[in-house]
């Protein structure tokens, strides 16, 4: 996917001049951290879980090459297959090959972050291969040519009169006077196009939430069962996944299901949670012949050992970003790539750079919302921080706000100097400001005053009332 | 108890009303107050940018300064935010500052938390007859835990009604440099928590952060709203008849 971080500041203004998202994103700002608050006080044990989920996600990536080959190792041994992909040009050709493997036609696609980051569907397309996507959401940004603008909720930033307006245009085998008001209308009706696509799918590909190592097997949750039929309807199963999605033991992956739904959606657990281990057998009922693993890397293993490493614990529940007052005002959109939010703001300089993406790790007041309701406690106001360290090192920030910086800290390390140029200005401000209280345009504090009035200072610093308060004290 | 006062950059410049008010509370829960002259700056602006060479000179600076003393109390959640959470970290790497870094964080804190945590203030004796707001300035509330002492403080003042807004815990936008370098998210955030304030009713609103009560008046004044702005040691300290609501003329 191209990425357009880079022009995140025009972006975000977009977003906020876009009236339908503002009001999409009015409802998701109280429905999802209102939801998750109550499921969290309905589990005693959350914050233990924090703890323990936190524990898991570390000792496997110390450990992660172990418990890579013990997975492939395991997936072998059920029948199944996994490809290697160091970058997103070979994760295309893996699944482009097990596709013209089948002479494939048609791919159905569960929910994957991964398939968007790699931009798969493009490369399937241009290749002659249709791909459907299946999950609501998904569908609904596909018909429309946009990306996801979230982790769970792609489409959370239309509202439902804009999706009915992109069904009347794409369903045009329908009758026109059909209602689509309500929500439930505009479900079956994706339901209703779906389904034959899902019977006449030759490849499924889906996503994945963990990976087992002990079994080689692979774990989904959805909301709408969309990823099963995926799954087990075609042939051949591929699931597009990257390696941090790796957990010990079927064991673990509970304990991490059990934070996963609630810090999502608020709900206890998703409606479906399917596991999946190998091709079908001969004893099962159904399932698809093959089932591959495409492995992503995609610069992660070069996270290892390094101050981001930590990026790899999450497990894209989307808390942060339900949670954000800066993605709450800009949308997902704005970012500028695959990933949003925190974990967006952290992960995509990882990925793509950071000088593409130096307004992300920036674009945040360190509100600390983020950090307080990721369930496995990833630092992200710290890792920005790193961000910016980064930037700052490799003089990557505007030269002017650089040398604003560096010339504050220079006299803010020489006390007296500081202390007297301090007491002048705010004698000078408080002169100035002195008959309105306040300053409505201010000369170089444009940033400031283009949106807010700047108060005026009293008119004397504290450290020269203070002095002249000892001096009348008798004191030193 | 011998206590040092960190005044912040902001109180220094902006309004010093907010550290005498700070100076009197200190007084009244029994501590000697010392306000060390060679302070300048907690180093967040350069911390936050990246700058870590500077941040780490100017907090060197703050361990020189603050030395010796059985406190150091600070009225900005963020500020002794800084020192306590972030100081630590800074010197992780440099075991012959670390020790130092980690006594100052120890014993260094936010103000109100101080008063009622340290010196267990449980009221105060003054009154203002105001329906109030109050605004949980995110670093004091999140990395400090500065939730509910200020609400039992405000209790004991007479005459005073504190009415919630359901976003209190919500940034209001001010981010430091954020609000400058993103002014239009900045303000989609502080206009949120305006129509939340004015939503209540409330005829003032008060926090324990100068940046927060710079933006949220600033925005509230933009708009020709009649609602004080105050830090909530100017109304604990009885000192609001010494200096107008935060950019209202004297």
């Amino acid at each position: 996917m191209l990425a357009t971080s880079r022009t995140f500041e025009a972006n975000a203004r977009a977003g906020l001049a876009n009236e339908n998202l503002q009001r999409a994103l009015a409802l998701m700002r109280t429905g999802f951290p209102q939801r998750r608050r109550l499921a969290v006080e309905r589990l005693p044990e959350f914050e233990v879980l924090r703890e323990i989920a936190k524990s898991i996600k570390d000792h496997t990536i110390q450990h992660l090459d172990f418990y890579l080959e013990l997975f492939e190792e395991n997936v072998l041994a059920s029948g199944g297959q996994v490809h290697w992909a160091r970058s997103p040009e070979e994760a295309c050709a893996a699944v482009l090959a097990i596709c013209r493997s089948v002479d494939a036609r048609i791919v159905t696609k569960g929910k994957s972050m991964i398939a968007e980051e790699v931009g798969l569907n493009e490369h399937l397309e241009k290749n002659g291969i249709t791909t459907i996507e299946t999950d609501l959401g998904e569908y609904i940004i596909q018909l429309r040519h946009e990306p996801p603008s979230h982790l769970i909720a792609p489409a959370i930033h239309l509202m439902k009169e804009q999706v009915a307006e992109t069904f009347r245009a794409e369903h045009r085998a329908l009758d026109l006077g059909r209602s689509l008001a309500e929500a439930r209308q505009l479900c079956d009706e994706a339901r209703a196009v779906l389904r034959p696509r899902f019977l006449a799918a030759d490849v499924g590909i889906t996503g994945a939430n963990f990976l087992v190592a002990e079994t080689g097997s692979s774990i989904i949750v959805t909301n709408e069962g969309n990823g099963d039929l995926t799954q087990t309807l075609p042939r051949v199963h591929v699931v597009m996944t990257s390696l941090e999605k790796l957990v010990p033991t079927l064991e673990d992956a509970a304990t991490l299901l059990r934070l996963l739904a609630r810090s999502a959606t608020g709900q206890e657990f998703s409606s479906y949670t399917t596991v999946s281990t190998g091709p079908r057998r001969p004893s099962d009922l159904d399932g698809p012949a093959q089932y591959h693993v495409v492995l992503l890397d995609n610069g992660r293993s070069a996270l290892l050992g390094g101050e981001f490493q930590e990026m790899l614990r999450c497990i894209r529940c989307s808390a942060c970003m339900n949670h954000c007052p800066v993605y709450a005002a800009v949308g997902g959109h704005a970012y500028g790539w695959v990933y949003s939010g925190p974990m967006g703001a952290v992960l995509t300089p990882s990925l793509i750079g950071i000088a593409e993406a130096g307004h992300l790790p920036n674009a945040s007041t360190f509100c600390g919302q983020c950090e307080s309701v990721c369930p496995v406690k990833i630092p992200l106001p710290k890792m920005m921080r790193h961000w910016r360290e980064r930037e700052f090192t490799e003089k990557l920030n505007p030269p002017v706000y650089r040398a604003g910086l560096l010339l504050w800290a220079w006299v803010a390390r020489r006390p007296a100097l500081y202390h007297a140029l301090v007491d002048l200005t705010s004698r000078v401000l408080g002169w100035g400001g002195g008959s309105r209280g306040r300053f409505r345009t201010l000369p170089l504090a444009n940033g400031w005053t283009a949106v807010r009035d700047l108060p005026a200072p009293e008119g004397r610093s504290f450290h020269s009332l203070w002095a002249e308060r000892q001096r009348g004290a008798g004191k030193k | 108890m011998r206590v040092a006062l960190f005044v912040t950059c902001l109180v220094d410049f902006f309004r010093p009303t907010i550290g005498f008010a700070a100076v009197k509370l200190l007084e009244e829960a029994g501590c000697t107050v010392e306000v060390p002259w060679t302070q300048t700056c907690c180093g967040q602006p350069a911390y936050n940018s990246g700058d870590r060479a500077d941040t780490k000179a100017i907090a060197k600076q703050v361990l020189d300064a603050f030395e010796g003393y059985d406190h150091v109390v600070v009225p900005s959640g963020s500020c002794a935010g800084m020192i306590r959470r972030h100081y630590p970290e800074l010197f992780a790497d440099d075991p012959t500052v670390l020790p130092r870094a980690e006594r100052l964080a120890a014993r260094s804190w936010e103000l109100v938390s101080f008063l009622v945590d340290i010196c267990g203030m449980h009221a105060v004796t003054t009154r203002w007859d105001h329906l109030v707001t109050y605004h949980d300035a995110c670093s004091g509330l999140r990395e400090l835990g500065v939730k509910d002492q200020p609400r039992r403080l405000l209790a004991s003042v007479g005459g005073l009604t504190l009415k919630e807004i359901p976003g209190a815990e919500i940034c209001c936008g001010f981010g430091g440099t954020f609000c400058v370098k993103y002014p239009g998210i900045s303000d989609k955030m502080v206009s949120d928590k305006e129509a939340e304030i004015v939503e209540t009713g409330a005829e003032a609103v008060l926090a324990g952060d100068l940046g927060c009560l710079l933006n949220i008046a600033g925005k509230l004044h933009r708009h020709g709203r009649r609602i004080e702005v105050r830090h909530i040691a100017e109304v604990l300290a009885g000192m609001t008849e010494e200096v107008p609501p935060i950019g209202v003329p004297r």
